[in-house]
C-alpha cells in the first residue's frame, strides 16, 4: 500500500512510530494529486509551499523527541467555504475570488493546534448551493468512481478528495446534505454534527441556522477522531452548545446489541431507485444480525421538508449573501455610474445562476406581505419536522435512511430542472431541520459500481451512538471494500 | 380649526461599554485613524459571528429601567435589511418584536413653572451602530465616498417615545431630561455635538376639535439641543403654513439644514423600505430572569429627581439651583465634590452657576474636562475667607487658573497678588493718596460719603488690587482725622 491510501488513524500512528516522515507523505500526497486532479479537479487552491514547510517542522519535532500533537503530521483537506488566514477563500464564487480572510475558522485553529496540515481548499457549489458541485464558478469536480459523473455536492471537492486518496481526511459543511450526499456519491464516510456540536466561526455562512461543519473520511473511526478534535464550545459562536466532547474512538469500541433503530416508513417510498433499496435493507439485515432492534417508524411531517427547507434556507441565504456588495472585498463590477448600479452589476455578475436565484426565494419569503405566509410558516413546520423525530427518538436509539434516492449522477443531468436537483436531499434535509446529527457511510454498489450510502439519524449531541453503529457496521461488513482510480494508464492521466 | 402639535421622538444613545457590542474592539473611536478600531467582526468579513457583550445587556436594562419600562423576560434580535456603504453586513443587528423593554414613561418637569407632563416610552431596545461615510465636501458634490468602519459595532440603545410630546419646547426639555438620566446611569456621556445622543423626530398637526391627526414628517440632522427645538419650530410652522393654504402635506423624511435654519425634504422618491425582518439566527433569544431585573433594578444609581430632592434638602439650595445642577451629571459631581471641602453652598453655587459655567461655555468645554477641579475651585474661595486676595481679584485668578490648569494659590504666588497685610506698607500709599488728592479729603471733611469711596479706589489702584477695602477705609478716616 502506497503512502496515500492509507487512513487518518494509520498515518498518525506511523508518524509517531517515526515510520515514515510528515515530509514524505506530503510529497507522496501532492504526487497523487498531481496525477488524480486533473481528472477528478477536487481542489480550487493548493497549500504546498506552506504545508512542506509545516512537514519539515514537525520532523523536525519527531527528530527532537519532542512530544507530538494528536493528529501530527495528518494533511487536511479544507472545504473552500471555510476561511483560512492567508490562504485564498473563494467560496467558489467569482465573488470572492482573491479574497484572503486575515482569520482563520475556529476548526482551523483547533485542527491547526492538534499538528494537522492543510493541503489545499476543495472545490464546491458556489456558497454551498447545490447538490452536484456544478454549481462553482471554477468548473465541476468529477466523481473519482465514475468521471462522467458528479461528486455530489456541495462538498464535492472534499468527498472526491477523500474518495481518489488525494487527502486522508477532509471537512465538508452540511446546511441540507451537502457533507453526507457527496459522502455518499463518492463512497466515503461524512458526518454532519448536531447543530451547536463544532463551531461555525469562519464558517462562511449560506444558511446560519441550519449550517454545520463535519468531517469527511475514509472509514469511521477517523471520523471520530477528527470529531474529537472539532467539537466542543467556542466563545465566537453562541450558537455553539456547551457540553463535554466525548472520546468518540472509545465509544466505536462498544457493541450494538439491543440497540432500537427505527426505519421511517417515508423514506421508503413508491418508485424508490431499486438498487439503493436493495443495498440498505441488506445494511439493516446486518445491523439487525449485530443485535440491533428494528422497526418500522413513522415522521409524518416528511413531504413538507423540502418547501420547509427551500424557504427557511434561502430566506437566511438572501440576508447572509447581501455583504457581498462590492465595496469591503471581493468582486466589485468595473462599470458602474452610481452607487445603486454598483450594487446591481457587482451582484449581477459577481453571483451564479444558481445563487440569483435562491437570493431572490430568500428575498421573496421575508417581503412585507409574504412573510406569515412563507417564512413564519416553514418555521412552524420546522418546530413539527423536529417534534417528528422527538416523538420517534423517544424509543429508538437511531433511525436508519438511504442517504440519497439514487447513487451519483450525470454531468448536466439535473442542471436543467432544479427541482429534480432539490430531490436528490430529500432524506437528508430533514436531519438540518431538526438540528440533529447523521452520518453517511458506504453499504454497497449499483450494479455499474457506483457507491450507495446509508444514511443513520441520531438524537441530538449523541453522535458516539451512531459512530458506534456506524463502527460496528463497518467492521463487520463482508462486501469487499473498493477503491476508485488505482491503476491509472499514463494516457488517461493527461487530463 | 383649532391645532395641536404632535410630536415623538426616536433617541439613540451610545453605550460607554469598554468594548463593542459584538467584538472585543474598543469603543474608544473618537479621533482613532480610519478603519484602525476594527476587527473580522464588526467589519462583517465573511464567516465571522457575533457574540453579544454582556456589559451592553446590563446598560440596556439600566436604561429601560430608570425609563419605567417593562421588561420583555424573554427577547430577541432580528436582522434589519438593507443596502449601504456603511453597513457591512448589509444588516444592522437590531430588535424588532420582542425589545428588551417597553410601555414605560419618563416624567419631565416644564420650567419655569414645574408642570409635570408623563411622556410614555413605547419601547427601548439594543442594536449596532454602523460606519461613516466621509466624503470631500459634502455628499452631493464629492465624486467618491469613503468609509470608515470605527463606529461599526458601537452599542446602541434605541428609546421611541409615544408621540405625547406637545411642543418643540417640550420635545428639547424631555431631551436634556433623558440626557440627565442616562448620564447618571453612567450608560452614555450624551454628548449630541459628538453623536453620542441622537435625535429623531416625528411631528405632526392634529385638529383638537375633531382629534384628526395630520400626516406626520420624520425630521432628522438635529444635532444639539438648540437644533431639535429651532427645527422642531420650524416644521411645526412649514406643516401649519401648508395647511391653511389647504396643501396636502407629504409623508417623508426631512433634514434640518442648520446652515440655513429649514427643514429640506431628503429623498426625491420617496420609496418605502421593506427591511425584510427576520430573527437572527447567529444569536440566541435572550433569558433575563426576574432575579436579573431585581438586581439591576435595585443596584439603579441615584436619579435626576431624587438627586434634586437630596441637593434642597442637604445643601438647601433653591430649587432652581438644584434644577441646574442635575441638569447635566458631572455638573453635579462637581458640586458635591467641591462641597465635601467647602462649607458655604450659597457662596459655592454662585461660583459654579456664574464662573464654572460661564467659562466652560465660552470655551466650549465639558465638565468633566474643566481645567478648575473642585478641589482647586474650593482652593480659590479658602483664599478669599482667608483674606488673602479679594472677591474681585478671585475672579482674576479664576480666568488664570481656567487657562493654565494651575492652583490658586500657585498664581497668587507666583503674580504677588496676594492682598498687602503689611499695614506700615499700606499706611504708606494711604499717606500718598491723601496729599495727592487735597479736594477729595476736603469732600470727605464736608461729609460727602463719596469721596471716601473714590480715595479707597485710588490706593487699590496704587496696590493693583492686592489691599483690604475694609482695612484702607479704615485707615484713610483715621489717617484724615489726625
Ligand atoms: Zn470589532
Amino acid at each position: 500500500m502506497t503512502l496515500h491510501q492509507l487512513s487518518a488513524s494509520e498515518v498518525v500512528n506511523l508518524v509517531k512510530e517515526k515510520k515514515v516522515s510528515v515530509s514524505e507523505i506530503i510529497q507522496d500526497l501532492y504526487d497523487r494529486i498531481a496525477k488524480v486532479d486533473p481528472l477528478v479537479k477536487a481542489f480550487l487552491i493548493l497549500n504546498q509551499e506552506e504545508a512542506l514547510k509545516q512537514a519539515k517542522e514537525i520532523d523536525t519535532k519527531v527528530k527532537k523527541e519532542e512530544e507530538l500533537p494528536p493528529l501530527a503530521g495528518l494533511a487536511i483537506a479544507v472545504k473552500d467555504i471555510i476561511a483560512t488566514k492567508g490562504i485564498e477563500t473563494t467560496c467558489g464564487s467569482r465573488m470572492l475570488k482573491g479574497f484572503y480572510p486575515p482569520y482563520n475558522a475556529t476548526v482551523i485553529d483547533k485542527l491547526k493546534e492538534a499538528g494537522a496540515i492543510i493541503i489545499g481548499k476543495t472545490n464546491l457549489d458556489e456558497f454551498a448551493m447545490g447538490s452536484s458541485t456544478e454549481n462553482s464558478a471554477f468548473g465541476p469536480t468529477y466523481n473519482p468512481w465514475d468521471l462522467e459523473r458528479v461528486p455530489g455536492g456541495s462538498s464535492g471537492g472534499s468527498a472526491a478528495a477523500v474518495a481518489a486518496d488525494e487527502a486522508f481526511i477532509a471537512l465538508g459543511t452540511d446546511t441540507g446534505g451537502s457533507i453526507r450526499q457527496p459522502a455518499s456519491f463518492c463512497g466515503v464516510v461524512g458526518l454532519k454534527p448536531t447543530y451547536g456540536r463544532v463551531s461555525r466561526y469562519g464558517l462562511i455562512a449560506y444558511a446560519s441556522s441550519l449550517d454545520q461543519i463535519g468531517p469527511i473520511t475514509k472509514n469511521v473511526s477517523d471520523s471520530a477522531l477528527l470529531m474529537r478534535i472539532i467539537s466542543g464550545p467556542d466563545n465566537r459562536d453562541s450558537t455553539s452548545v456547551d457540553l463535554p466532547v466525548p472520546d468518540y474512538l472509545k465509544s466505536c469500541q462498544e457493541e450494538i446489541k439491543n440497540i432500537k433503530i427505527g426505519v421511517p416508513r417515508e423514506y421508503f417510498v413508491e418508485g424508490m431507485n431499486f438498487e439503493v433499496k436493495d443495498v440498505v435493507y441488506q445494511a439493516l439485515k446486518l445491523l439487525e444480525e449485530l443485535g440491533a432492534k428494528i422497526e418500522e417508524v413513522s415522521l409524518p411531517h416528511t413531504e413538507y421538508s423540502l418547501p420547509t427547507f427551500y424557504l427557511i434556507a434561502t430566506a437566511e441565504a438572501s440576508s447572509n449573501l447581501a455583504r457581498y456588495d462590492g465595496i469591503q472585498y471581493g468582486y466589485r463590477t468595473e462599470n458602474y455610474k452610481d452607487l445603486s448600479s454598483m450594487y446591481q452589476r457587482t451582484r449581477s455578475e459577481g453571483f451564479g445562476p444558481e445563487v440569483k436565484r435562491r437570493i431572490m426565494l430568500g428575498t421573496y419569503a421575508l417581503s412585507s406581505g409574504y412573510y406569515d405566509a412563507y417564512y413564519l410558516k416553514a418555521q412552524k413546520v420546522r418546530t413539527l419536522i423536529k417534534e417528528d423525530f422527538t416523538r420517534v427518538f423517544s424509543k429508538y436509539d437511531i433511525l436508519v435512511t438511504p442517504t440519497s434516492p439514487t447513487p451519483a449522477f450525470k454531468l448536466k443531468e439535473k442542471m436543467a430542472d432544479p427541482l429534480t436537483m432539490y430531490l436528490s436531499d430529500i432524506y437528508t434535509i430533514p436531519v438540518n431541520l431538526a438540528g440533529l446529527p447523521a452520518l453517511s457511510l458506504n453499504c454497497g454498489y449499483s450494479k455499474g459500481g457506483l457507491p450507495i450510502g446509508l444514511q443513520l439519524i441520531g438524537k441530538p449531541f449523541e453522535e458516539e451512538t451512531i459512530l458506534r453503529v456506524a463502527f460496528n457496521y463497518e467492521q463487520n461488513n463482508k462486501v469487499e471494500k473498493r477503491k476508485p482510480l488505482q491503476n491509472l494508464s499514463p494516457q488517461k492521466m493527461v487530463g | 380649526m383649532k391645532e395641536e402639535v404632535v410630536i415623538g421622538l426616536e433617541v439613540h444613545i451610545q453605550f460607554m461599554t469598554k468594548a463593542k457590542i459584538f467584538c472585543q474592539c474598543s469603543t474608544d473611536y473618537l479621533g482613532k485613524g480610519p478603519n484602525t478600531n476594527v476587527c473580522p467582526i464588526c467589519l462583517g468579513l465573511p464567516g465571522s459571528l457575533p457574540v453579544l457583550n454582556k456589559k451592553v445587556l446590563e446598560y440596556a436594562l439600566r436604561t429601560a429601567l430608570a425609563l419605567n419600562c417593562e421588561i420583555n423576560q424573554v427577547s430577541r434580535f432580528h436582522r434589519k435589511n438593507y443596502f449601504y456603504p456603511d453597513l457591512p453586513k448589509a444588516y444592522q443587528i437590531s430588535q424588532y418584536d420582542w425589545p428588551l423593554g417597553f410601555r414605560g414613561h419618563l416624567e419631565i418637569s416644564i420650567p419655569p413653572s414645574g408642570v409635570r407632563r408623563r411622556i410614555g416610552i413605547t419601547r427601548v431596545h439594543i442594536e449596532e451602530d454602523a460606519g461613516k461615510l466621509i466624503h470631500e465636501g459634502d455628499i452631493a458634490s464629492s465624486t467618491y465616498s469613503l468609509v470608515d468602519y470605527n463606529r461599526s459595532g458601537i452599542p446602541l440603545a434605541e428609546i421611541v417615545t409615544e408621540p405625547e410630546l406637545r411642543s418643540p419646547e417640550e420635545a428639547r426639555i424631555f431631551l436634556m431630561q433623558l440626557r440627565s438620566i442616562v448620564q447618571h446611569l453612567e450608560v452614555c456621556d450624551g454628548n449630541m455635538e459628538e453623536g453620542s445622543l441622537r435625535c429623531d423626530a416625528n411631528i405632526s398637526i392634529r385638529d383638537s376639535q375633531t382629534g384628526v391627526l395630520g400626516t406626520k414628517t420624520e425630521i432628522k440632522n438635529m444635532n444639539s439641543f438648540r437644533a431639535v427645538k429651532k427645527a422642531l419650530e420650524f416644521e411645526v410652522e412649514r406643516q401649519k403654513k401648508l395647511l391653511a393654504k389647504g396643501i396636502k402635506i407629504v409623508q417623508e423624511t426631512r433634514h434640518w439644514d442648520e446652515s440655513k435654519n429649514i427643514t429640506v425634504s431628503m429623498r426625491g422618491k420617496e420609496e418605502a423600505q421593506d427591511y425584510r425582518y427576520f430573527p437572527e439566527p447567529d444569536l440566541l433569544p435572550l433569558k433575563i430572569s426576574p432575579e436579573m431585573i431585581e438586581k439591576i433594578r435595585r443596584t439603579l444609581p441615584e436619579l435626576p429627581e431624587s438627586r434634586k430632592e437630596r441637593f434642597i434638602k442637604v445643601y438647601n439650595l433653591p430649587e432652581d439651583d438644584a434644577e441646574v445642577l442635575i441638569s447635566n451629571k458631572a455638573l453635579g459631581d462637581y458640586f458635591e465634590k467641591a462641597s465635601a471641602f467647602y462649607a458655604d453652598k450659597k457662596i459655592l453655587i454662585n461660583w459654579v452657576r456664574g464662573e464654572l459655567l460661564y467659562n466652560l461655555k465660552e470655551k466650549k468645554i465639558e465638565v468633566e474636562q474643566s481645567p478648575i477641579s473642585p478641589e482647586k475651585l474650593v482652593g480659590l474661595l479658602k483664599l478669599i475667607d482667608e483674606g488673602v486676595i479679594s472677591g474681585k481679584i478671585a475672579k482674576t485668578v479664576f480666568e488664570k487658573m481656567f487657562e493654565s490648569g494651575k492652583e490658586a494659590r500657585e498664581i497668587v504666588q507666583e503674580d504677588k497678588i496676594t492682598q498687602i497685610t503689611d499695614q506700615n506698607e499700606l499706611i504708606k500709599i494711604v499717606d500718598r493718596v491723601i496729599e495727592e488728592n487735597p479736594q477729595s479729603v476736603e469732600d470727605f471733611n464736608q461729609g460727602k460719603e463719596k469721596a471716601l469711596h473714590y480715595l479707597v479706589g485710588q490706593v487699590m489702584r496704587y496696590t493693583q488690587g492686592r489691599a483690604k477695602p475694609d482695612f484702607v477705609s479704615q485707615a484713610i478716616k483715621e489717617r484724615i482725622k489726625n
